[in-house]
């Protein structure tokens, strides 16, 4: 038997275990339903405004850009977090002590979290089809490029929190060193408004970040193409989108592996007790 | 412990019963530092295949980072270390499938029920699986070995802290393992569930033969639990053997009681069977409610943690090197 694929189809199973304790979970369902709720109640709110420049009503404009905050959001802070928690419970340090245990933990996380997009974008794109006109892609090719800017944004954007959560020195961190950045990204990516009111440099930075990109991908995805008019260079820019996604993604997918290495190689049984110690202490 | 068995020959522990199988684990002069700070000072040990070994001491005394190092989480600063005949160190994860662990503090897998945790974990282990040894364990089975089958699809954040003890040694064991290390297994633990523990480890060494280290402070455990102990203080091994052969060498004065009279008497005394002798020759059928007892191994045990923890490490173990070796 060949025990990396054996390894690889046990993470598999784990993922999907996982996935389904998660749905059943009233904490998981507690966010999801917050999540939705607040991105339709946004939209709700705004739903007769009109998009400057265009003829387009804002929840079609704004709701692929808020998909695409909440896939990146969701797939960096989501592993970020867990990788974060199950290395101080000792759920890493129980797989490390298995057989080829460490490989199967990262393939289950990897599916458990792109498995969570599903619910995510259920929760949002589902009851926004009857509250709201125009908010999905309109042919077939709109829900192809729909299916590939979800796939290569989650490619681009899954390692950073796998990274993020190897590195951050404990759960109570993920916080500072996690959702702050991710949240100022957002800010500056033309989620909530267009990329063109901030000044030339923040858009030059937005535009190297993964987030900007995963937004525009998906509005390409579900707006009629005159509405490219509104966007920097009054252009899709299909191909650079798949650049610089692309290119996020190779760089993530080359040092997760020796990110996650190194920080398997530190657990063991004291570094648990250690967390156990600091997470009852929260003031020092 | 009578007067009577305290003539006995010579020390039969539990060991002695045993067939001293191959090492599965040898340790040489093991040494491990924090910065300028010395844990491991030199430790010497060997485990036999089969055997029950308790490494007993002290908190802080350097029993996890030892039994870090046999299980491969933890590197060295020198010294040779063997763990079926693998340097842990650059042990494979084929290794891995031989050797057991339970840790401390294990709170994971939360939603996860026992039997679903021991499936998947268990999975890890069928490409290892030998007609001789075959893995992993048939989970039913082994949820009757811990005592776990009420609780088997109960969610793991549900079980009491004696359950859940009981389930990281399922899954310690879930591969059949050759060998098994248990750290500090029964912190925290009832009386009640360290008895039930206690039997869970005598059947595992019974049936299937497995060897045990496991570390504890708590010297009642060690002496009920193992075949051998060892004294683990200021950073070496301060005395072997089993618990009554320890007992036995470090033996110092006896206390006599009797009653004479209506009236009690204590007298303590190097030579206790000499004294008794004499004690009946002159008071005969007067002397009534005799009783022997000698300095056990846990007044010595106790006085060598007392002066470890006053930070007078060296003496604490040259004081039990002295008796015990």
């Amino acid at each position: 038997m060949n025990t990396t694929l054996h390894a690889v189809r046990l993470g598999t199973r784990r993922g999907w275990t996982e996935f389904l304790l998660s749905l059943r979970s009233p904490q998981d369902q507690g966010f999801y339903v917050f999540v939705g709720l607040g991105t339709l109640g946004y939209l709700w709110l705004n739903r007769d405004a009109e998009v400057e420049g265009t003829s387009l009503l804002l929840p079609s404009v704004a709701l692929p850009s808020i998909l695409g905050a909440l896939l990146a959001f969701g797939v960096v802070i989501g592993p970020a977090y867990a990788l974060a928690m199950e290395r101080e419970d000792g759920t890493l340090l129980r797989l490390k002590a298995v057989p080829h245990g460490i490989r199967a933990y990262v393939t289950g996380q990897l599916l458990l979290h792109s498995l969570g997009l599903l619910p995510m974008l259920a929760v949002i794109m589902v009851p926004s089809v009857f509250l709201f006109d125009d908010v999905t892609p309109h042919d077939a090719s709109g829900w192809l490029t729909f299916a590939w800017v979800v796939g290569l944004g989650m490619l681009a954007t899954l390692p950073l929190g796998m990274i993020l959560g190897s590195v951050v020195p404990s759960t109570q961190k993920v916080g500072t060193w996690g959702m702050l950045p991710v949240l100022v990204v957002t800010a500056i990516s033309g989620i909530f408004f267009p990329v063109q009111a901030l000044w030339g440099w923040v858009q030059a930075v937005a535009q190297v970040l993964p987030v900007y990109w995963i937004g525009l991908g998906l509005r390409s995805a579900f707006l009629p193409d005159a509405a490219a008019a509104v966007e920097l260079g009054g252009s899709w820019r299909t191909g650079q989108t798949v650049l610089v996604l692309g290119a996020w993604a190779v760089v993530g997918w080359l040092v997760t592996p020796v990110v996650l290495r190194r920080m398997a190689r530190r657990q063991s049984g004291s570094v648990v007790e250690q967390a156990r110690q600091n997470a009852l202490q929260w003031v020092r | 412990m009578s007067a009577e068995t305290d003539t006995q020959p010579s020390a039969t522990g539990p060991a002695a019963g045993r067939a001293m199988g191959e090492r599965v684990v040898e340790v040489r002069d093991l040494r491990m530092s924090y910065g300028s700070h010395r844990v491991l000072d030199g430790v010497d040990l060997d485990v036999h295949s089969g055997e029950v070994v308790c490494l007993l001491g002290p908190n802080g005394a350097g029993k996890t980072t030892t039994i870090e190092v046999l299980e491969g989480f933890r590197v060295r600063s020198a010294g040779n270390v063997r763990v079926l005949g693998v340097d842990p160190a650059e042990a494979d994860e084929d290794w891995r499938a031989r050797v057991g662990v339970v840790l401390q503090s294990w709170r994971d897998h939360a939603r996860w029920t026992p039997r679903r945790l021991l499936e998947h974990l268990g999975g890890f282990y069928r490409p290892y699986s030998t007609p001789g040894r075959p893995r992993p364990y048939q989970v039913d089975e082994l949820l009757g070995t811990v005592g776990l089958e009420e609780s088997a699809d109960q969610k793991i954040n549900t079980l009491s802290g004696g359950q859940r003890r009981r389930l990281d040694v399922a899954v310690g064991i879930v591969g059949r393992p050759e060998l098994l290390f248990l750290d500090e297994p029964t912190a925290g633990f009832d009386p009640h569930a360290r008895r039930e523990f206690h039997d869970l480890v005598h059947r595992l060494s019974d049936l299937e033969g497995t060897s045990i280290l496991l570390t504890t402070h708590d010297l009642a455990e060690a002496e009920r639990l193992a075949d051998r102990i060892l004294i683990l203080a200021g950073g070496r091994i301060v005395a072997d053997g089993s618990a009554d052969a320890l007992a036995r060498q470090v033996a110092g004065d006896a206390e006599v009681r009797w009653a004479r009279a209506g009236e009690h008497f204590v007298h303590a005394t190097p030579d206790a069977t000499r004294f008794v002798r004499s004690l009946l020759t002159q008071y005969g059928d007067e002397v009534a409610e005799l009783e022997v007892r000698r300095a056990n191994l846990e007044d010595t045990y106790l006085a060598m943690v007392q002066q470890f923890e006053t930070g007078d490490v060296d003496r604490a173990a040259i004081a039990f090197g002295e008796v015990a070796r």
